[in-house]
């Protein structure tokens, strides 16, 4: 042992044997591009470009609506066909910009990059905000804003977030193997930023040879270090990998800068250094596509808005009679409805699944067994919750610190009566955070 | 497009781990007491009574659920598990009609008309053991080991100590420990059981925090408490050894007391739990009307679970929580 984790948590079947070795395989769009003008978490692009417009790849084509927001690059060059809602991964419909493609991927001239040397901090934050960069480990929430806390002085670690806890993902795994150097460029670019920081590279034990090769990498920076954590699903969540790698706890309604930390994941790390060496926009993401229904799963650098059915289809298709195709992991991803929605900026994985074991299992009586409570990582007693927000009672759910809940999915997981405690959990947690921004 | 696509909330994956074979390894753990039992009063109709005690209680499931039109759950094998139970509590020489009555009681009064699985306040096994024993307290008080009347070791230790003689003559520790002495078909092999629950720890299916709190605690007030009353001396091995394995003791910490449905469900609550069964055991059999004390223990014990889950309710991540 001697493990950095946290308390509770569960094993899945991981299934990142499917994709590990796979190298990573660039895929060019062929079709439309659909880019939802809210891929973030804030308020939505403003698009500044009308119907008609020639664009070409790396152009802008959606500004910041806010400070709390990020703005939208053409990642091919084409023609705008249309501004129209679509529908998104989450199957909501999106006000999207939609660009037909010309096939011939022509580029804007990338303003020059300056050394980082001569960046102020100001101009780096400019920069990462500039190039529309946001979480990619799913929240989507702009990095600028992340990197901005109140007193940057106070910020003591910047955890590179290399969890990577979700089953089937291995995105940030094959990063690491492929371009370890570019993380730690990324990392420094981060530290520059907040002058009393140490970065800690966060890493569950089932990836060891990364492990290896970051040791390695960061041998000689004093201000970097490596930890192993144990491999357990969520280790990757932000207040989780926080209290395993520095022992500060956060409860729900608490920011990471108030333990002294910043988060940020392999992939955002990548796309700020990215932006900031290379001077070039958020435009593509590695996604990984995989599980029993593809044919080939593999990893494969996309760009954003390019159709997902191009995505499974570069991956061999989807095996005959495939039942369930998730945006994103088993634990936490939403099961689409239609292939037809765009990659963005939070996609990180397809899993395709052949049976879908949830839908033929019936839910039956709560035993009492516990065995949510054992492995609920926001230690809450997600039964009793669930029955409470069965019946409405929102008050009795918030004072049993339902709020507290981070929607993991451990307790679905792991209950013997297959009961949907995270769905009810996170239906009254939704209504209640609703009441209470309405008083 | 062609694709039929299915919908639902995350997450998409699911624990092998289902609620009968949950049961179906509570009942795999009680099967050495079982057949040892089975062995131990094999003079008797030891093995009929357990056959009838678990069909009555399996059927009595199927009918009631039938009768209200109600979704027939004896699949999930938990009426077995109280059949079993049940059954194990008896003695051996209880008739055939005592263990049928026991097991209707158990599945129709305690279970199902308070909702069925998982919704009843009381063990339903032990529920209706004491329900017996209150309406049938001469038969259910009668041990017979190999043909010969008697009392079972602790019932012995409770007429020495009344009758100012030796606490422990005629008590045999050997005895005791291997199970081949009275009373009830289930509850005299400590061995039998410790094999059980070993299983059911090893399956994931019980943790120590209920069984241990309750037999440490017991053990520390009657090694001090049962000096006092029964002036044997602190801590005497022979006498420990009796209260330990004695009384269904045993049984009821490992496999009674550890019942999911009627168990606090917070971690620190199990433990007070078993803290307070073995403090009510202990205070039941120094002080109460019976030898044993067991049965009444947890069901008082129960009664006072939702108060324990109240006090324990834990602390969330980031409140305290973490550790």
């Amino acid at each position: 042992m001697g493990k950095f984790t946290f308390k509770g948590g569960v094993h899945p079947n991981d299934g990142k044997e499917l994709s590990k070795n796979k190298p990573i395989v660039e895929l060019l769009p062929k079709g439309d591009l659909v880019y939802p003008l809210s891929q973030h978490i804030g308020a939505p692009a403003k698009p500044i470009v009308k119907k008609g417009d020639k664009v070409l790849k790396g152009q802008k084509i959606a500004e910041a609506g806010g400070f709390v927001s990020a703005p939208l690059y053409a990642s091919v060059s084409g023609t705008v066909k249309a501004i129209e809602p679509r529908v998104s991964p989450t199957g909501m419909k999106v006000e999207s910009i939609i660009i037909e493609n010309d096939g011939l991927y022509e580029e804007v001239e990338y303003p020059e990059v300056r050394p980082l040397e001569e960046l102020t901090k100001d101009e780096i934050l400019n920069i990462i905000a500039d190039a529309g960069v946001v979480g990619m480990g799913g929240a989507g929430f702009p990095t600028r804003v992340k990197l901005s806390p109140k007193e940057p002085d106070k910020i003591e670690y910047v955890i590179a977030n290399c969890a990577e806890c979700e089953p089937y993902i291995t995105t940030d795994y094959r990063r690491m193997i492929e371009t370890p150097e570019h993380l730690v460029e990324g990392m420094k670019i981060i530290l520059k930023l907040f002058d009393n920081a140490k970065a800690i590279f966060a890493i569950e034990d089932n990836k060891m040879d990364c492990v290896k090769k970051l040791k390695e990498l960061t041998k000689d920076e004093p201000r970097m270090e490596v930890k192993e954590l144990q491999t357990k699903y969520p280790q990757g969540s932000e207040r989780q990998l926080i209290y395993a790698t520095t022992k500060r706890a956060i409860n729900s309604s608490m920011l990471p800068a108030d333990a002294g930390c910043v988060v940020d994941n392999v992939e955002t790390i990548i796309h700020i250094y990215n932006a900031v060496v290379k001077g070039l926009p958020s435009m593509e993401s590695i996604v990984t596509v995989s599980g029993d229904g593809v044919v080939a799963p593999g990893n494969f650098k996309v760009y954003f808005g390019t159709n997902q059915r191009e995505l499974i289809e570069a991956a061999g298709g989807l095996v005959e009679g495939t039942e369930k195709v998730i945006a994103g992991g088993p634990m936490m991803g939403f099961a689409m409805y239609t292939l037809d929605v765009p990659v963005t900026k939070i996609t990180s994985a397809i899993v395709c699944m052949k049976k879908d074991e949830v839908s033929k299992v019936e839910s039956s009586a709560c035993i009492n067994c516990g065995r949510c409570v054992e492995v609920c990582p926001s230690r809450i007693v997600p039964s009793r919750l669930a029955v409470l927000a069965e019946r409405g009672e929102e008050e009795k759910f918030i004072k049993q610190n339902g709020l507290e809940c981070m929607e993991c999915g451990s307790c679905s997981y792991v209950c013997p009566a297959k009961r949907q405690l995270k769905q009810a959990i996170g239906t009254m947690r939704k209504t209640a955070l609703a009441n209470r921004k309405k008083k | 497009m062609g694709e039929q696509l299915k919908i639902s909330s995350s997450p998409h994956i699911r624990d092998k781990a289902t609620t009968s074979n949950i049961m179906m390894w509570v009942i795999i753990a009680l099967l050495p007491a079982t057949v040892f039992g089975i062995y131990n009063f094999r003079d008797t109709h030891a093995w009929l009574l357990v056959l009838v005690t678990v069909a009555t209680a399996v059927l009595t499931e199927y009918l009631y659920q039938k009768l209200m039109h109600k979704k027939v759950t004896i699949k999930d094998l938990s009426a077995a598990v109280t059949g079993l139970l049940l059954a194990l509590n008896l003695p051996p020489t209880a008739p055939l009609w005592m263990g049928a009555l026991g097991s209707v009681f158990a599945i129709l009064v305690v279970k199902q008309l308070f909702g069925g699985l998982g919704q009843n306040f009381m063990n339903p096994a032990l529920g209706a053991r004491c329900f017996l024993l209150i309406s049938f307290t001469g038969r259910m008080t009668t041990f017979v080991y190999d043909g010969i009347s008697g009392a079972t070791p602790l019932a012995v230790i409770r007429a020495n100590v009344e009758a100012g003689n030796a606490v422990l003559s005629n008590v045999n520790t050997m005895d005791m420990l291997l199970g081949t002495t009275g009373g009830t078909i289930g509850e005299t092999s400590t061995i039998a059981i410790m094999i059980g629950a070993m299983i059911l720890i090893a399956m994931g299916v019980i943790d120590l925090r209920i069984p241990a709190s309750y037999l440490l605690t017991f053990t520390v007030f009657i090694g001090i408490c049962g000096g006092f009353v029964d002036g044997i001396g602190f801590f005497n091995s022979d006498y420990m050894v009796a209260q330990l394995c004695g009384g269904g003791l045993m049984l009821g910490a490992w496999f009674m007391a550890t019942d999911y449905v009627t168990a606090p469900i917070t971690k620190n609550g199990q433990i007070l739990y078993g803290i307070v069964l073995g403090l009510l055991t202990g205070i039941f059999r120094l002080f109460g009307g019976s030898a044993e004390g067991v049965s009444y223990a947890i069901i008082f014990g129960n009664l006072l679970v939702p108060l324990i889950e109240r006090v324990t309710l834990p602390k969330p991540f980031g409140k305290g929580g973490e550790k």
